[in-house]
């Protein structure tokens, strides 16, 4: 079996990509995930309490799924960012509910 | 890239840097440490320190977790891998960094049989499909890593897989930073706190740094957008005098932390009473061993471990580049005998490493004159 | 393939020969065949001094060979790469096309090529036969002769299946003179395609990762570009080279170090697939370390720098075909990789050896 060392690129330890469900496995313990159409299989039983179902997106480490990214929360992030600037002192306010 | 690209949008880190200079007083220096290894590659691949004020330092810390792995372990999984019959897997970080007779990949080319894998689960399907040999996974990392070991040991232990073991070098964060903290060379004004290991233990755990040291420390992202961002909140704190843990992270971390993750965890390892990080020296509570209910897949029960505490090379300076104390520019053996081809410590072998990510990526650079931000 | 560029007396800009650097390593590690720093150093540091004997050229792809007044490049390679057969290609495809692409980028069509088998016992002959049937069907489109070769068989166990090894022989296109002494600050620096495919191709290929998508091996011969290349731009053209082993950077920073002077690009204008970024991002890899069998570098003079694009773009399979970067005074020796908001980083050749057996 054989596999990259990332020796001069990222550490394994540390990184973790966003990826999406295409699809969950019957048991719900795993998934097929795709991170810009290339797609494996990740384990989901450290985030089993979330509802998964394909579309979501999930934080993806070392074939482990570690949380679930809150479109809303990226969303609202980036609206924040761009306000930035035009509101003056202030910057990060809390992303106002809708 | 979703989740990527837009936070590495040009016209936004443009906006994040003005905010950057406008909160930056020109009077003052700040040193702000980023804890995580990762946080420490990512500010070197996207060129983030070209874009600061130059009065704003960032000072990388122990977060990661082949840099302070003394040599003393590496020689001992080694021991155990060079036993009849015995894989020794572990991720790409772990290949080159060297042990006193040589790294995992010199070990390889000697005949021991090395294999890289992508994810603790591959340990198991090794060991599956090679019933005569047994799998030996050399675990690493901080609290990111730690519960898909867990899990991986759970399922060894459901599926009665006996060819396999984990030689477990989990370490926590938490004493690290308390390390850095208690150390008194150093002077931190904010903390730039772990992205990912905090999705597993959440923002509770650094409380204290804000409420009892006073720091700032802001949960960060790993993308430019996220740094810069962090950056700016903790600028803002250090504006108005607070000192609050904030979640810069918010789309991937949980303020609680992943429960059924730390669940998993207890169950499986409990904290050895002290450990030794390379250039920390022995932190009590600082890292993890596998609970006796899983002694049949813990390396260091199933065969015989050396043990033995080996020091650093004289003249390596690792432990102060740890620390932060001093850059790897400084340090005597930087750039000369040791080299990202030819490292003495792992901080040069692991991409993460300071040393390896000030000599690939900083090195060479002109001194910029000055920085984009014009301060009066 | 290394060879000593033979004797030309080139000016030096006071900048240094190429080190007497002597191979310390107790022993041979994958690392050496990575095509990396230290493939680097075992070249210029054992081979060299004691084959190519003393000199202080760079070494390139190609060898020049006088014969009677007739100039020859001359070339050789070896091919380990495992699996023999991946999405867009086999081994037999990448060993013509290998040789082919050697010596185009030094400036010369291929002739003609032998070709040495070094098969394993056991192997079935329909995988031998499909494999010579590719090589056949990839000298025809390259349009090289096969002329000849050897056959060696090895007991079970050894040479994985098979290994090739192959020589080339080509003519020098009239008015292209390759020499990185000739660079100049202000010379463009020209990318042909899409980077990073073949090798992570082949990473997928063999299958321990269980990940899996639709991206194919660019395995391919370069001539026609550089043929379009050097008729819209021969006096222009300074420099050019095959991004194998080691990828893009490992080339440039080779470049950086002939020349004595800085190479900078950008970042946004290397083209790279999604899938490739997605499988990197997955695997923690960076695309600009990534062998690439399909692709080529040029460094031409900015005069003659957009008629050379445009000419590649009008060839097939060149539409991609753009400028990254340019040479500059500084960081001299080095490659500095700029993004679009105002971040760099320095990018150092391969070092270790991510991608084992590639190619």
């Amino acid at each position: 079996m054989y596999a990259p060392m990332e020796s001069d690129n990222r550490c394994r330890t540390c990184s973790a990509i966003p990826g999406k469900i295409v699809e969950v496995s019957e048991s719900a313990h795993s998934a097929l995930a795709e991170v810009a159409g290339v797609t494996r299989q990740v384990d989901l039983m450290l985030i089993q309490d979330e509802n998964l179902a394909p579309g979501d997106w999930i934080l993806i480490h070392v074939g482990f799924a570690l949380s679930k990214i809150t479109e809303d929360d990226a969303l609202g992030h980036l609206h924040a960012l761009e306000m930035v600037g035009e509101r003056g002192a202030e910057p990060y306010e809390e992303p106002r509910a809708t | 890239m979703k989740y990527l690209d837009e936070f590495r949008n040009p016209q936004l880190i443009a906006k994040a840097v003005d905010e950057i200079c406008g909160l930056a007083d020109p009077r003052r220096q700040y040193r702000l440490m980023e804890v995580c290894g990762g946080h420490t590659h990512a500010i070197y691949r996207f060129g983030l320190k070209d874009l600061l004020p130059p009065n704003i330092e960032l000072i990388h810390g122990p977060g990661c977790p082949v840099c302070v792995l003394p040599m003393g372990r590496i020689d001992d999984g080694l021991a155990i891998a060079a036993q009849p019959d015995v894989i020794f897997a572990a991720f790409g970080d772990m290949m080159r960094v060297p042990g006193t007779h040589g790294s995992p990949l010199e070990h390889k080319a000697r005949g021991m049989d090395v294999r890289v894998i992508y994810s603790p689960s591959d340990a198991i399907k090794l060991a599956q499909s090679n019933p005569g040999k047994h799998v030996m996974f050399f675990a690493i990392g901080f609290e990111t890593t730690a519960p898909s070991t867990a899990l991986t040991l759970l399922r060894a232990r459901a599926e009665g897989l006996h060819n396999f073991s984990v030689f477990c070098n989990h370490v926590t964060i938490i004493p690290a930073i308390r390390a850095i903290l208690d150390s008194p060379d150093m002077r931190i004004d904010g903390f730039i706190g772990p992205g990912h290991v905090s999705t597993v233990i959440g923002c509770r755990p650094y409380e204290w740094v804000a409420r009892n040291e006073g720091k700032p420390i802001v949960v960060s992202g790993f993308e430019p957008l996220d740094l810069l961002q962090s950056i700016a909140m903790i600028l803002s704190q250090l504006q108005k005098g607070e000192s609050k843990v904030e979640n810069q992270y918010k789309r991937v971390v949980p303020w609680e932390g992943n429960g059924a993750a730390l669940r998993w965890m207890a169950d499986v390892f409990q904290l050895r009473p002290y450990f030794e990080w390379r250039g920390l020296g022995f932190i009590s509570q600082s890292a993890l061993r596998i609970r006796e209910s899983f002694a049949e897949w813990d390396a260091e029960q199933r065969f015989h471990v050396p043990g033995v505490s080996v020091t650093d090379p004289k003249a390596a300076q690792c432990g102060e580049v740890l620390k932060g104390v001093l850059k790897p520019s400084q340090c005597k053996l930087f750039g000369r005998e040791c080299t990202p081809d030819n490292p003495v410590g792992s901080l040069m072998v692991s991409s993460e490493g300071s040393c390896a990510a000030y000599y690939n990526y900083e090195l060479r650079k002109n001194p910029k004159e000055s920085s984009l931000c014009t301060l009066a | 393939m290394h060879a000593s560029l033979s004797g030309r007396a080139s000016e030096s800009r006071g900048e240094r020969a190429v080190p007497g650097i002597r191979f310390r390593d107790p022993q041979i590690e994958m690392a050496h065949g990575a095509g990396g720093s230290a493939s680097r150093r075992l070249v210029e540091g054992l081979f060299a001094p004691m084959l190519f004997g003393p000199r202080s050229e760079p070494l390139s792809d190609a060898a020049r060979v006088t014969i009677d007044g007739t100039r020859l490049a001359l070339t050789t390679d070896a091919f380990v790469v495992t699996p023999l057969t991946f999405p867009g290609g086999s081994i037999g495809e990448l060993a013509v096309n290998g040789t082919v692409n050697d010596l185009a980028v030094s400036g010369a069509r291929a002739e003609a090529m032998v070709v040495t088998f070094v098969l394993e016992a056991g192997l079935p002959t329909s995988v031998l036969q499909a494999e010579i049937q590719a090589m056949a069907d990839a000298s025809r489109r390259a349009g090289v002769r096969i002329a000849g070769g050897d056959t060696k068989v090895v007991e079970h166990g050894k040479a994985d299946g098979m290994y090739i090894t192959t020589t080339g022989v080509g003519s020098f296109l009239p008015g292209v003179e390759i020499d990185p002494k000739s660079v100049r600050p202000g010379d463009k620096i020209l990318l042909s395609g899409w980077i990073g495919d073949h090798g992570v191709t082949i990473l997928l290929a063999r299958g321990d990762l269980a990940l899996e998508s639709d991206i194919r091996s660019d395995t391919r011969s370069v001539f026609p570009l550089v043929e379009a290349a050097t008729l819209a731009a021969a006096p222009g053209i300074r420099w050019m080279r095959d991004p194998t082993r080691g990828g893009v950077a490992t080339a440039l920073n080779e470049l950086a170090r002939d020349c004595g002077l800085g190479v900078v690009v950008s970042e946004d204008l290397i083209p790279v697939r999604d899938a490739v970024r997605g499988a990197c991002e997955l695997l923690g890899l960076d695309p600009l370390h990534i062998a690439n069998e399909g692709q080529f570098l040029a460094v031409v003079a900015p005069e003659f720098a957009d008629a050379a694009v445009r000419a590649l773009r009008k060839v097939p399979g060149g539409e991609g075909s753009r400028i990254i970067g340019d040479v500059r005074e500084q960081p001299a020796g080095s490659v500095l990789v700029a993004n679009s908001y105002g971040g760099s980083r320095i990018v150092d050749m391969l070092v270790g050896d991510p991608l084992p057996r590639i190619c």
